[in-house]
């Protein structure tokens, strides 16, 4: 135990050991809404970054001003949006689902920007070819454009699971008991708040350093080509 | 089509990028199997005549015809429009285009460069379209290659590969970027011999930008001389060569000879 000067405990380590486990329950759900928000932003950058290239301005413009806006607005506005203004128009989503929908499609208009990034990378000589060989357009993007554009932009893609990982403690603010929202349960709970936050940080350090060391280790790998 | 009709014919074709007038109402015909050296300064609209008859770029105005069917247009009901995607596809299988960069896709070996097209433009099944990449990859001289990456090739074993890769879908009219001029001059040979066989072999319209005079002079039927967006003159070799008619076409002449 360390005390203060006044005699109260600071940090109790018994008392860590005994909300450690509660704290690796809802480390779960953490997971979980990463896993599933990353999934989304994935596909889904992936399909934006598409339409926006779009030669109907019909598709290109609105994507662009989707994107736009999302990014431009925080995501908890977005969060709260989805949870608690959404049911008044009659659509009711779980904590979670609105969660993973928000971490999903804020993430999406960035790994958006990265799939541009990407695909602009890509030689205008290769959409030249695939003109001359007469590939459809759909056959140019997914075989000749996207398999060139995609394992560039691994890393940068990377990154973002990671930032989104990292900001999965929103999702408290709608309910939500992942990491953090448990914490703060405990600390609510308990009265105790040195042990939870700093528990709570110390799992999130230790999770993400290893995966941006591996990502950094990706890059180098990816760079020389 | 009527035998003697042309294969490719150009009729008051302008093209404009912003204010720069690149190709100034070109008129130009190309009998079948025809093999056609365009000769001319950089910047005189050269590649640009390959590059709207592989529908890369749009002409600004006039009528291009392949095989007696309009590229850029489509008839409706008598009338002429601009094509949609449809027409552009159907008109394009007549073409094949080589590229001065070669531009082949490099997360493909040699073979699947080849197949590639075949498989996904005329539904040729997968073993047939290997066995007939082989053929033409074999014809190139890289039989020996098909599981190589781009990366792995010299520049003129890449230039070969995308002469083969343009050839799988036997396309009428065949059209040459300056194919030589990325490579190293040692390696500018080999693509040479591959554009010779297939000059030779005959039945094949060929168009050819190039500046290797000494080629455009053995290989071609004609040769047609552009300075300015038009074509200065045009005749056989012989008399491009050794008589030209304008004095723009000696002084170009003189200098790319003597440099070479």
């Amino acid at each position: 135990m360390i005390a203060q000067a006044g005699g109260e405990v600071v940090w109790s380590w018994e008392f860590a050991a005994e909300i450690l486990p509660q704290l690796l329950v809802a480390l779960r759900v953490t997971f979980q809404a990463t896993v599933l928000g990353s999934a989304l932003a994935i596909t889904l950058g992936l399909v934006l970054a598409v339409l926006r290239r779009s030669d109907s301005r019909a598709v290109s413009l609105p994507v662009g001003g989707f994107i736009e806006f999302i990014r431009s607005t925080p995501l908890l506005v977005q969060l709260y949006f989805l949870f608690f203004v959404l049911p008044q128009f009659g659509l009711t989503l779980s904590g979670m689902t609105a969660g993973v929908l928000g971490l999903g499609v804020h993430y999406a208009t960035y790994t958006s920007e990265v799939y541009r990034a990407g695909i602009e990378g890509v030689p205008k000589g290769q959409w030249e070819a695939a003109t001359a060989l007469n590939l459809s357009n759909r056959r140019t993007w997914t075989g000749v454009v996207l398999p060139q554009a995609i394992p560039k932009v691994v890393p940068a893609l990377g990154n973002y699971v990671i930032a989104m990982f990292k900001e999965t403690p929103l999702l408290a603010a709608i309910t939500v008991i992942e990491m953090f929202g448990q914490a703060d349960r405990i600390a609510s709970r308990t009265f105790r708040n040195v042990e939870a936050f700093t528990l709570v940080g110390l799992l999130f350090l230790l999770l993400s350093y290893p995966c941006v060391l591996l990502l950094r280790r990706l890059e180098a790998r990816l760079a020389p080509r | 089509m009527h035998p003697g009709d042309p294969i490719v014919r150009f009729q008051g074709v302008t093209k404009r990028f912003g204010d720069l007038l690149v190709l100034d109402e070109l008129d130009i015909d190309v009998a079948p199997g025809e093999k056609l050296a365009i000769i001319g300064p950089s910047g005189s609209g050269k590649s640009t005549l390959l590059r709207l008859l592989m529908t890369l770029d749009r002409p600004s105005d006039g009528m291009i015809e392949v095989d007696g069917e309009p590229l850029w247009h489509m008839r409706r009901d008598g009338k002429l429009l601009p094509a949609n995607e449809r027409h552009l596809r159907q008109a394009r299988r007549k073409i094949g285009m080589v590229f001065q960069s070669f531009n082949l896709f490099p997360h493909m070996n040699a073979l699947r460069n080849v197949t590639e097209a075949p498989c996904q433009v005329l539904g040729t099944p997968k073993k047939q379209a290997q066995e007939e990449a082989r053929a033409l990859l074999d014809m190139v001289g890289l039989g020996a290659k098909c599981d190589a990456y781009p990366g792995q090739l010299s520049g003129g074993q890449q230039q070969r590969v995308a002469i083969a890769r343009a050839l799988a879908l036997r396309p009428k009219v065949m059209l040459f970027d300056e194919v030589t001029s990325a490579l190293d001059p040692e390696l500018v040979g080999e693509v040479l011999n591959v554009l010779r066989d297939l000059a030779q072999q005959g039945n094949i319209t060929m168009l050819l930008v190039t500046h290797e005079m000494r080629f455009a002079r053995e290989v071609s039927d004609r040769v047609a001389f552009f300075d300015k967006g038009k074509i200065v003159e045009a005749g056989p070799p012989e008399v491009i060569f050794t008589q030209p008619a304008h004095d723009r076409t000696r002084q170009f002449l003189k200098a790319v000879l003597s440099a070479g």
